[in-house]
C-alpha cells in the first residue's frame, strides 16, 4: 500500500528548518505550534497556582506580601483562562484534527490559522510583558471601578494583551465554521461527523460571537483607565454593574468554548475504548448547539448579589438550571454507551473515568449555584473556585491530556510507555480531588476567595488543599516526561494502534503532509465498529 | 434564613452524593462487565433508545425545576426585608467597615445588633465595590459605589460572627473582615447608652444641613428656591417630565450629588452639585435627617423623633 515508504514521506519531516515551521500553512504544524505555545502557559499558570497553594498553607500572609499575591492570583486566572484553557482543546487538537476527521486537507484558511498562532502569542507577550512590569492584581475578570479607577498596576497592558489574544479566538472558530461546512469529503455527511467535530462547530460558534463583546468590554475598560471616558466608574456618570454585564456576557460562554471541545473528545474516546457507536448520537450532537445557544443566556448568574433585581435573579437561574439539562443527557449517553461495550483500560480510557467522575461533582455543584438562595451564601467563596476546578480542570484538562494520549501516536508516529501513562492519570485524578475537594468544604464554611490572609480555623482545608496540589503537580510532571522520551526513544505507532474508527486513523502514522493520499470517501456511519 | 438555606443546601448535597454514586457505579459496573476479553472484540452496536432518552431528560428536568421553585421562594423572602426593622447603615472602604447606627453610634469593623431582631443594613461604598458577607447568617451582598444597597438578618443566637468583605477589593482585601456582635436585649440596651457620640444622625445630618447651607434654599415652607423636603421621604415627586419618582434614598443621594439628574417640576435647575463635598457618611446623615422631617414641621432637634436611649447618650458629646 506504501509505494513511496521514504522517512520523508510526513508532515514532521517535510522541512526541517525554523522557517518551514513558523511560515507554515499545515494545520498539523500550527497545531504542534500551539501545544508549545499552550504547554509554555500551562507550566507558568501552574507555577502561580503552585504559589497561592503555598501562601494559604498558613492562616496569616506571610510568604509574600498582598499586593504579591494579588498579582499571584490575578496572572494564575488570566493565564489559564485566556492563554491556556481557551485554545488548549480547539487550537492543538482541533487545529490538528478537524481536516483529519472530515477528509479535507487543511482548514479552510491555512494563512489566518498560522496568523491566529502569531497574533496568539503576540497576545501572550503583552501580557508576559506586563508582568515583568510589576504585574496586574485586578483579578482574571478586571471588576470595575477597582480596575478602572482604583488599581495601580499593569491594567491597561494586560487588557490589550486579551483584546488581542481575542481575534486569535475568532479566526480560530471562523476557521473551523467554515471548514466544517464547506470540506467534507464526498459521503461525509452531517450526521457522519465524529462528535469532536460537532462539539467543535459548536465551540466555534461561540467564539466567534462571544469574543468579540469581551474584546469591546476590555477596551472600554482601558477608555477609563487612559482617557476617563465614564462608562463604568460612578463619580464619571457611568455604571460598575453594567460591565460585570458584558464581562459575564462573554465569560460564562468562554466556560463552554472551554468544556465543549473536552466533551468531544470524550465522545471519541468513548467510542474508541468501548468500540462502540456513542449511544443517541444525534442528541449529544444537538446537545452541543443547545449547551451553545442556552449558554448565551445564562451570565446573570454571576450576579446574583450584585444588586440585580430579583425577577432577573429569577430568570437567570431558571436558565442556568435548564442548561444543565444537555450536559446531564450527555453524561447517560456516554455512560449508556459502556454497556455492552467492548471496554479496554488504556491510559486515554482511565481519563475517560476520571473525566466522569469529576464532570459528575463538577456539574451537580454547578446547581448549587444555579439555586438563588445557596448562592447567596456561596457566592465568591472557595465553594465557586472548587466548581469551576472541577469543570475546568477535572473536566477540560482531563480530556485535554486523555485527548493527547490517545491521539499521540498520530500526531508523532510514536507510541509513549502505556503503564506509566496510567499511573499519572491515577494521580491526577487523586491528586486533582484532594486539592479542590476540601475547598467545597471551606467554602461552605465560608472562607471568601482571592484571600492572602484567612481566619485560623479554616487553616485545615487548605492544608489538604496544599497536600493535593503537591500530588496534581507530580501527576502533571508524569506525561510531561514520558511523552518527551516517547519522541527519542519511543516504539513507532502503526497507523491505527487503538483499533479506533475514525478517517484521522486511516491515514499513516504520522499523517503526510496533505493528510490523504488519496481524499477519502465515506460510506458508513461514525463509529461504525460492529462487524 | 440560615436553617432553610443549609435545608436546601444539605438536599442538595443528597442529590449530588446519590447521582454521582448512581452513574459511578454504572460505569464501573459496565467497565467490568463489559471489558474487552479478546483483542479483535467490538461492542454491539446500539444507536439508542428513544424511551430512556426521554426518561433521563425528563426526571432532571423536574428535579431542576423542583429545586428552582424551591430556592427561588426563599430567595425571594431574604430578598425583603420585614416591616418594623432596626436600620443601620453601612459605608465600606478601602479597607474597612464603617457601621453608624441611627441613634449616632458609629463602628468599625464591629457591627453591635440585639438578638431577635430584624435588622436591616443600608449599605454603599465610597470607592470601589465590595460585599458584606455573614457566613453565619447566610446572607451576603455588594455594597456598590454611587448606589444604596440592602441586607437584612435576625440572629437567633448571641455571640460574635464573622463578617467578611467578599468581593475582592484591592490590596487589603482580606484584611477588610470583622465582628457581628449579637447581644441579649439587655444588654444591647446597655451597650447603646455607653459612650455614645455626637448627636444622633438625623442631627448631624440637620447640622450638615446648615453648614452646607441647604437651608437658605430648601425651606420649611413653599417659598424657597428649592421644594421643601418636609415630608418629602417616601413620597412621589413629579418631575419637569412629567414622569413621578419615588423620594426614597437612592433619589436623595442623586438629587445631592447629580441635582439635574432628575429635576422637580415648577423649580430652576440652579442647586450645584455636592459630588465630593459631602462624603458618604454625610450622605446618609443628610438623608437620615430628611427622613425625619415629617409632615408636622418644626425647626428643633425633637423634629429627629431619635430612640429614646439615644436621646440621653446625645447630649453630653454634641459639638
Amino acid at each position: 500500500m506504501d509505494t513511496a515508504a521514504t522517512p520523508h514521506a510526513n508532515y514532521l519531516t517535510d522541512g526541517y528548518g525554523l522557517k518551514s515551521w513558523l511560515l507554515t500553512k499545515d494545520h498539523k504544524r500550527i497545531g504542534l505550534l500551539y501545544l508549545i505555545s499552550v504547554s509554555a502557559f500551562f507550566v507558568l499558570g501552574a507555577v502561580f497556582a503552585g504559589l497561592i497553594r503555598l501562601e494559604l498553607m498558613t492562616p496569616a500572609g506571610d510568604l509574600v506580601e498582598s499586593d504579591v499575591y494579588n498579582k499571584i492570583f490575578t496572572m494564575h486566572g488570566v493565564i489559564m483562562v485566556f492563554f491556556f484553557l481557551i485554545p488548549a482543546i480547539p487550537a492543538v487538537l482541533g487545529n490538528f484534527l478537524v481536516p483529519l476527521m472530515i477528509g479535507a486537507k487543511d482548514l479552510a484558511f491555512p494563512r489566518l490559522n498560522l496568523l491566529s498562532w502569531y497574533v496568539y502569542t503576540i497576545g501572550g507577550v503583552f501580557t508576559l510583558w506586563a508582568l515583568v512590569n510589576g504585574g496586574v492584581d485586578t483579578g482574571w475578570t478586571f471588576y470595575t471601578p477597582y480596575s478602572s479607577a482604583f488599581s495601580n498596576s499593569n491594567v491597561a497592558l494586560v487588557v490589550v494583551g486579551i483584546f488581542i489574544n481575542g481575534f486569535s479566538s475568532i479566526l480560530t472558530g471562523l476557521n473551523f465554521i467554515v471548514t466544517i461546512h464547506k470540506m467534507r469529503a464526498p459521503g461525509m455527511t452531517w450526521f457522519r461527523l465524529p462528535l469532536f467535530i460537532w462539539a467543535h462547530y459548536a465551540t466555534a460558534l461561540i467564539m466567534v460571537l462571544g469574543t468579540p463583546v469581551i474584546a469591546i468590554t476590555l477596551v472600554m475598560v482601558a477608555a477609563e483607565r487612559l482617557l476617563h471616558f465614564g462608562i463604568f466608574d460612578p463619580t464619571l456618570g457611568g455604571d460598575p454593574v453594567l460591565f460585570q454585564h458584558l464581562f459575564w456576557f462573554y465569560s460564562h460562554p468562554a466556560v463552554y468554548i472551554m468544556i465543549l471541545p473536552a466533551m468531544g473528545v470524550m465522545s471519541e474516546l468513548v467510542a474508541a475504548f468501548s468500540r462502540k457507536r456513542i449511544f443517541g448520537y444525534e442528541v449529544v450532537a444537538f446537545s452541543s448547539l443547545a449547551i451553545a445557544v442556552v449558554g448565551f443566556l445564562v451570565w446573570g448568574h454571576h450576579m446574583f448579589v450584585s444588586s440585580q433585581s430579583v425577577y432577573a435573579a429569577m430568570a437567570f437561574s431558571l436558565l442556568s438550571f435548564l442548561v444543565a439539562i444537555p450536559s446531564a443527557i450527555k453524561v447517560f449517553n456516554w455512560s449508556a454507551t459502556l454497556f455492552k461495550g467492548s471496554i479496554s483500560f488504556d491510559s486515554p480510557m482511565v481519563y475517560v473515568f476520571g473525566f466522569i467522575g469529576l464532570f459528575l461533582i463538577g456539574g451537580l455543584t454547578g446547581l448549587f449555584l444555579a439555586a438563588l438562595a445557596v448562592d447567596v451564601h456561596v457566592h465568591d467563596t472557595y465553594f465557586v473556585v472548587a466548581h469551576f476546578h472541577y469543570i475546568m480542570v477535572g473536566g477540560t484538562i482531563m480530556m485535554y491530556l486523555g485527548g493527547l494520549h490517545y491521539w499521540w501516536p498520530k500526531i508523532f508516529g510514536k507510541l509513549y510507555h502505556e503503564g506509566l501513562a496510567r499511573v499519572s492519570a491515577v494521580v491526577i485524578f487523586i491528586g486533582f480531588n484532594l486539592t479542590f475537594f476540601p475547598q467545597f468544604i471551606v467554602g461552605y464554611l465560608g472562607m471568601p476567595r482571592r484571600y492572602h490572609a484567612y481566619p485560623p480555623e479554616f487553616q485545615l482545608w487548605n492544608i489538604l488543599s496544599s497536600a493535593g496540589a503537591v500530588m496534581l503537580a507530580v501527576g502533571y510532571a508524569m506525561p510531561t516526561f514520558y511523552l518527551l522520551y516517547s519522541l527519542v526513544k519511543g516504539k513507532p505507532a502503526p497507523a491505527n494502534p487503538w483499533g479506533a474508527k475514525g478517517l484521522e486513523w486511516e491515514t499513516p502514522s504520522p499523517p503526510p503532509t496533505h493528510n490523504f493520499d488519496t481524499t477519502p470517501v465515506v460510506t458508513e456511519p461514525p463509529y461504525n465498529y460492529a462487524k | 434564613m440560615a436553617p432553610q438555606v443549609d435545608a436546601l443546601y444539605f438536599f442538595l448535597v443528597a442529590l449530588t452524593a446519590f447521582f454521582t454514586l448512581l452513574i459511578s457505579g454504572f460505569v464501573v459496573y459496565f467497565a467490568i462487565k463489559y471489558r474487552r476479553r479478546a483483542a479483535d472484540e467490538t461492542g454491539v452496536p446500539i444507536h439508542g433508545n428513544l424511551k430512556l432518552e426521554i426518561t433521563w431528560t425528563v426526571i432532571p428536568l423536574i428535579i431542576v425545576l423542583f429545586i428552582f421553585g424551591w430556592s427561588a421562594r426563599l430567595f425571594y423572602t431574604m430578598a425583603r426585608p420585614p416591616a418594623g426593622t432596626l436600620d443601620v447603615y453601612v459605608v465600606g472602604k478601602q479597607w474597612m467597615w464603617k457601621f453608624q447606627h441611627p441613634d449616632g453610634h458609629a463602628e468599625v469593623n464591629e457591627l453591635h445588633v440585639p438578638v431577635g431582631t430584624s435588622v436591616k443594613l443600608t449599605m454603599t461604598s465610597q470607592d470601589v465595590i465590595h460585599d458584606l458577607y455573614v457566613p453565619d447568617f447566610r446572607v451576603k451582598a455588594d455594597v456598590l459605589p454611587g448606589r444604596y444597597t440592602h441586607l437584612w438578618f435576625k440572629a437567633t443566637k448571641p455571640g460574635r460572627y464573622r463578617l467578611f468583605c467578599a468581593e475582592y477589593c484591592g490590596t487589603n482585601h482580606s484584611g477588610m473582615v470583622g465582628w457581628v456582635v449579637v447581644l441579649e436585649r439587655a444588654e444591647y440596651q446597655k451597650w447603646l447608652a455607653g459612650g455614645a457620640g455626637t448627636g444622633t444622625m438625623a442631627q448631624t445630618g440637620e447640622k450638615l444641613f446648615k453648614d452646607l447651607s441647604c437651608v437658605t434654599c430648601h425651606k420649611e415652607d413653599t417659598t424657597g428656591r428649592g421644594p421643601t423636603l418636609i415630608g418629602l421621604y417616601g413620597k412621589a415627586v413629579t418631575l419637569d417630565n412629567g414622569n413621578a419618582v419615588e423620594a426614597d434614598e437612592a433619589y436623595l443621594r442623586e438629587s445631592i450629588v447629580n441635582p439635574r439628574a432628575k429635576m422637580v417640576s415648577g423649580f430652576q435647575p440652579i442647586m450645584p452639585t455636592f459630588q465630593g463635598l459631602v462624603s458618604e457618611e454625610g450622605l446618609l446623615q443628610l438623608i437620615e435627617y430628611i427622613k425625619s422631617l415629617k409632615a408636622v414641621p418644626s425647626n428643633a432637634t425633637g423634629a429627629a423623633a431619635p430612640p429614646a436611649a439615644a436621646a440621653a447618650a446625645a447630649t453630653p458629646g454634641k459639638k
